[in-house]
């Protein structure tokens, strides 16, 4: 096992981060201030509680879910991307370290960005609602796993994407529109028992009721469930990973 | 000398159905600087590819220092730095991040110290704040270099190190390529240029359309590339060479006006002013003079000939 090779990806992506920290944390700031503008306050005065938490503290968890998941995917999917647009992936593949190796340093990464981001997020929202955390290790078990999901997912988008707009069309088209849908602002059973069905369809709808359940023990599915979801996803992006690294798909010829 | 690259009957079909390598067998000896010599789209990027990890063999095997490329491939690329032919730096970040990272990225422990020698030697100890967008072309392709060597190979791999590089920057890294040979790294070097070759080989290999034509040390492949064609145009035909040229190997066209002679460069005396000077005296008027190296092309086709 080559570590230091790991560690070096690790640090050299974080380093990039840190080149661009303030453009890195202010937007996600910004967002969740707009998003406690308005869903708390406007959406807030309609809706005073849910299932007894107050509207403004219920989509915390939703909020941070909405952010990690988009910024674990970009980060990882441009981590990847970026040494394959410019050129210089080849010293990656010419290097002594495996595929698996590759992986760990670029997911890393690319997980503690959104774990970061998520903790500022968290922050944030201090300023505007008051919000108690009942599972603090389980939040952070969620949080970690999840982080790690979707940057593997990142990951292999930066890695299948040929150009920019096929980077872009996953958040875009996919991750959006499912933590909009599943359940980040909302309870899937405050929904019509039809609609209620659909969303539990919903992979992300596991993801964010089990975060939620850790900071009020509230849970749209058992939180059994959401955690055996996030280790689906676990599971099926080291799969893909392993296809990869077995067959050398869009990385070498 | 011992084999540090050794290469069995290597070939690469590529899912295109291009065949970019047919059978490919070579020795690289320890310390030795190997220049692949061969026209754009001939095999040689494929090569260099395959041995370092890029590009999966379709069939045949290398190793390196004695390490499977395949099976033993962590042993086999710590030994191996590579200078892509594409100028490929990360443009943000800093030269001295960029060359760290190759070092770490290749398992070694921190070096400053190496790292400064190598900087200094590509002249880039100054530049090492700045960032690789901010550095001159030439400045970026050492930076590749220094990248190469970060982690200490004992193979080095250049491909096309001079393409497109001015005449002055080619010689600076002529230098850098012998002073390197000179610390006993083993160089392959892939160029088109035959000068390249000339300056920089103790061997040349010759490679066409997928096949390794020849490897020869290159003063006896020199010999072959040496050879020009001077071609004499008279005043008047003549009808037949005047006994005292007839022994010189001169050949005279149909109609008499151009008498061709073939010579070797590199030899001592190559004969042209002897010939010249038996023309004056046989009175026979020289309207033109011209000379004409056999060109690559040329030996390439013969050398096809040959390995048809």
């Amino acid at each position: 096992m080559n570590w230091r090779g790991v560690v070096t990806i690790y640090r050299f992506e974080m380093a990039r981060f840190y080149r661009t920290l303030w453009e890195s944390l202010a937007s996600p700031v910004i967002s969740t201030v707009l998003y406690f503008v308005v869903f708390g306050a406007a959406i807030g005065g309609r809706i005073e509680e849910v299932e007894g938490v107050s509207y403004g503290a219920f989509i915390v968890p939703g909020l941070i879910m909405l952010t990690v998941l988009q910024q674990s995917v970009s980060n990882a999917s441009f981590g990847i991307f970026f040494p394959k647009f410019i050129g210089t992936m080849y010293e990656i593949l010419s290097a002594p370290v495996s595929f698996y190796e590759v992986v760990i340093g670029y997911v890393g990464a690319a997980a503690m960005k959104s774990v970061i981001i998520a903790g500022v997020t968290l922050a944030t929202s201090f300023l505007f609602v008051d919000v108690t955390i009942r599972h603090p290790v389980w939040m952070l078990a969620f949080l970690v796993l999840t982080s790690v999901s979707f940057s593997l997912l990142g990951f292999l988008i930066g890695i299948w994407a040929k150009d920019f707009q096929q980077l872009q069309i996953i958040p875009l088209m996919v991750i959006t529109p499912l933590v909009f849908l599943g359940g980040a602002f909302y309870s899937a059973s405050m929904l019509p028992p039809f609609w209620e069905g659909v969303a539990k369809l919903n992979p992300v709808l596991y993801l964010v009721s089990g975060f939620r359940w850790s900071f009020f023990g509230l849970a749209d599915v058992p939180v059994g469930v959401s955690l055996l979801a996030v280790g689906v996803f676990l599971g099926l992006g080291m799969l893909a990973v392993w296809y990869i690294f077995r067959t050398g798909w869009r990385l070498r010829n | 000398m011992t084999a540090i690259v050794e290469i069995r009957g290597l070939s690469k079909v590529y899912a295109s159905g291009t065949a970019a390598l047919s059978d490919v067998n070579l020795d690289i000896r320890e310390g030795e600087i190997l220049a692949l010599l061969g026209p754009n789209g001939a095999g040689k990027t494929t090569l260099i590819s395959i041995v370092c990890g890029l590009v999966t063999p379709s069939s045949g095997r290398v190793s390196v220092g004695g390490h499977d490329i395949v099976r033993d491939y962590r042993a086999a690329r710590a030994l191996i730095g590579l200078v892509p032919q594409e100028v490929s730096v990360e443009p943000f970040a800093p030269v001295w991040t960029t060359v760290s990272f190759s070092r770490g990225l290749f398992g070694r422990p921190r070096d400053d110290a190496h790292l400064e020698k190598v900087l200094r030697a590509l002249a880039l100890w100054d530049k090492r704040h700045a960032r690789n967008n901010e550095l001159s072309g030439g400045m970026k392709r050492r930076v590749l270099i220094a990248k190469a060597l970060a982690h200490e190979p004992r193979v080095l791999f250049l491909d096309e190190p001079t393409a497109g590089v001015d005449v002055s920057l080619r010689r600076e890294m002529w230098d850098v390529v012998r002073q390197l040979r000179d610390s006993g790294v083993t160089i392959i070097l892939t160029t088109h240029y035959l000068e390249e070759a000339e300056q920089m080989a103790d061997r040349i290999g010759v490679i066409d359309k997928g096949r390794l034509l020849l490897v020869e040390e290159k003063a006896k492949l020199m010999r072959e590339f040496g050879r020009k064609r001077l071609t004499v145009e008279l005043v008047a035909p003549l009808a037949a060479l005047p006994e005292s040229l007839a022994a010189r190997g001169l050949a005279v066209s149909e109609d008499g006006t151009r008498v061709t002679y073939d010579y070797d460069t590199r030899a001592e005396r190559t004969g042209i002013a002897h010939l010249l000077a038996a023309f004056a005296a046989e009175g026979i008027a020289v309207r033109d003079l011209s000379t004409r190296q056999s060109s690559l092309e040329e030996v390439f086709l013969r050398l096809v000939e040959e390995n048809a």
